[in-house]
C-alpha cells in the first residue's frame, strides 16, 4: 500500500515537473516596447525570412504583394504540417492578432491560444532576429492582402500530437545565440541573414533523432527528410563555390556551371532574388567562412 | 553467297535500329541537348556578370541572341507523351508537365520573354547583363521548381 502511494506520488511529481518544464515561455513585452514598425524596412525582412516560400498557396507565384493564404504541405518524419493562412484576414489569417502575439509566434513558437507551435515553423531560427526587425516585419505583413481560405489542420500522430511535449523540444533547441562564433564585417552580417532570418540551417543542417538541428554538423547537408534527393552541404569543403558565384546564385538560381536550381531551392531563390546586392554578398561571405565539419557520418547514408 | 550477304545486311540493319534507341528516350535526349545549349550560352553571359571573364559586348550579344532563338523553337518533338520520369529512365521531366501542359507552355513563353529582354540590353555593358541575369535565371528556375525531379 505504501509502495503504491509512493509510486502515485512519484508519478504526480513527474507530471507536475513535465507541466512546469514544458510550459510555453512568452517573450517579455518589454523587448518590443517603444519600437515603431516600419513596413518599408519590414519588406526586406520579409524576403530575407522567406515567409512567402511556405505561406503562399501551393503553386502560387509570390509577386510583389503575396497572398499568404497557406495550404502548402510539408511531409516530415513527425507528420504532415500544413502552412496556415497568415494573410491579413481577420477570421482566417492574422488580421486580428496583436503585434506582441505575432512576435511571440515568430520568435517563441507560441500560438494565439497560448499553445506551442510546431517547429516546422522556423521560430528556432527567428528567435535570433532582432526585436526591431520583427516589429518591422509585422508592420509589412499588415500591408499584404487578406484571403479568407481557412487554415488546414496538421496531420500529426501520437505522441507528437501532444503539443505540450514541444516545451521539452524548446528547452533543448530554442537558443538565441549565434551558432558560428568569431565573425566580423560582411560575414557577421551574413550570419544574421543565414542563421536568424534566412533559416538556411532548417534544411541544410541535418537533424537529430529528436528533430532539432545537429549543431556538430552545422550546414553539412544530408538526405532530404521530406522526400527525394539530398540536401547539399554548404561548408566550403563541400560546396567549393566562390563568394561571387554564391551571391550570383542567390540572385539567378544559376550554379557555377550554369545549371539552374529546381525544387524547394527555386522557391528560396524567388525570395533571395529580392534582397539588395549587399545582403546576398553578406550571405556568401558567411558561407565561405563556415567551419568545415566531419561529414563521414552522412557520406554513407 | 547472296543469302549470306542478305543475312549480314539484315543483321546490320537490326544493329542500326537498336542504336537509334527507343523514340521516347531519344526525345528525352533531345530535351537534354536543348538544355545544354541554354547552359553554354548562359555560361557566357553569367561568366561576364560574375566577373569570371571579361565583358565583351559582341560575345554577350551573340549569347543572348542564341538564347532568344533557342527559347523560340517549337519543342513539340521533345515533350512526347509517355516520356516522363515515371515512364522512362534517364530523365528528370516530371509527369506534372503533361498534366499541366498549358502552365508548362506559359513558363516556356516567360523564358522567351526574359531571353528577349536580355538580348535587348546584352550589348549595353556588364551592368545591364547583371541586372537582367536574375530574371533570366528566375525563368529557368520557375519551371525547374515544379517540373524537374531532384537530381539523385
Amino acid at each position: 500500500m505504501r509502495a503504491l502511494l509512493a509510486l502515485v506520488l512519484a508519478g504526480l511529481l513527474g507530471v507536475a515537473a513535465f507541466w512546469w518544464i514544458s510550459a510555453p515561455r512568452p517573450a517579455s513585452a518589454a523587448l518590443y516596447e517603444g519600437l515603431d514598425g516600419d513596413p518599408a524596412r519590414g519588406e526586406r525582412i520579409f524576403w530575407a525570412a522567406g515567409c512567402a516560400g511556405c505561406h503562399t498557396a501551393p503553386e502560387a507565384e509570390p509577386g510583389d504583394s503575396p497572398v499568404l493564404a497557406g495550404g502548402q504541405r510539408f511531409d516530415t518524419p513527425f507528420g504532415t504540417f500544413v502552412a496556415p493562412n497568415i494573410s491579413t484576414d481577420e477570421t482566417h489569417g492574422i488580421g486580428a492578432w496583436s503585434d506582441l502575439g505575432l512576435a511571440n509566434a515568430i520568435q517563441r513558437g507560441i500560438g494565439r491560444d497560448g499553445a506551442h507551435l510546431y517547429p516546422a515553423f522556423p521560430y528556432a531560427s527567428y528567435i535570433r532576429a532582432r526585436p526591431a526587425e520583427i516589429v518591422d516585419l509585422v508592420a509589412f505583413l499588415r500591408t499584404l492582402p487578406a484571403d479568407a481560405t481557412p487554415s488546414e489542420a496538421n496531420e500529426v500522430g501520437f505522441p507528437f500530437n501532444i503539443r505540450r511535449g514541444l516545451g521539452l523540444w524548446k528547452r533543448l533547441y530554442l537558443d538565441p545565440d549565434p551558432v558560428v562564433g568569431g565573425l566580423t564585417g560582411a560575414a557577421e552580417d551574413g550570419r544574421h541573414l543565414v542563421e536568424a532570418l534566412g533559416h538556411c540551417g532548417e534544411c541544410h543542417t541535418p537533424r537529430t533523432a529528436l528533430g532539432g538541428p545537429d549543431l556538430s554538423r552545422w550546414m553539412a547537408g544530408g538526405p532530404n527528410p521530406a522526400g527525394e534527393g539530398r540536401i547539399p552541404g554548404l561548408t566550403p569543403g563541400q560546396l567549393g563555390w566562390s563568394e561571387g558565384d554564391i551571391a550570383a546564385f542567390l540572385q539567378s538560381g544559376l550554379t557555377p556551371d550554369f545549371d539552374s536550381v529546381g525544387g524547394e531551392m527555386a522557391e528560396v531563390i524567388a525570395n533571395t532574388a529580392r534582397l539588395p546586392d549587399e545582403d546576398r554578398a553578406a550571405i556568401a561571405a558567411y558561407l565561405v567562412a563556415l567551419p568545415d565539419v566531419e561529414t563521414a557520418v552522412t557520406a554513407g547514408e | 553467297m547472296r543469302t549470306a550477304f542478305v543475312a549480314l545486311g539484315l543483321a546490320g540493319l537490326a544493329t542500326i535500329a537498336a542504336a537509334q534507341s527507343d523514340p521516347l528516350e531519344a526525345a528525352a535526349e533531345a530535351r537534354e541537348s536543348h538544355m545544354h545549349l541554354y547552359q553554354t550560352n548562359l555560361g557566357v553571359l553569367g561568366g561576364m556578370a560574375r566577373g569570371n571573364m571579361d565583358y565583351d559586348a559582341e560575345a554577350a550579344q551573340a549569347a543572348a541572341d542564341n538564347l532568344a532563338s533557342l527559347s523560340d523553337l517549337d519543342e513539340r518533338f521533345y515533350w512526347v507523351e509517355g516520356s516522363s520520369s515515371e515512364e522512362i529512365d534517364d530523365t528528370r521531366a516530371l509527369p506534372a508537365i503533361w498534366e499541366n501542359m498549358d502552365d508548362f507552355m506559359a513558363k516556356s513563353d516567360a523564358l522567351h520573354e526574359a531571353a528577349v529582354a536580355m538580348a535587348e540590353v546584352a550589348g549595353d555593358g556588364v551592368e545591364a547583363v547583371q541586372a537582367q541575369m536574375g530574371a533570366l535565371g528566375g525563368a529557368c528556375g520557375s519551371c525547374h521548381e515544379t517540373y524537374r525531379a531532384a537530381d539523385d
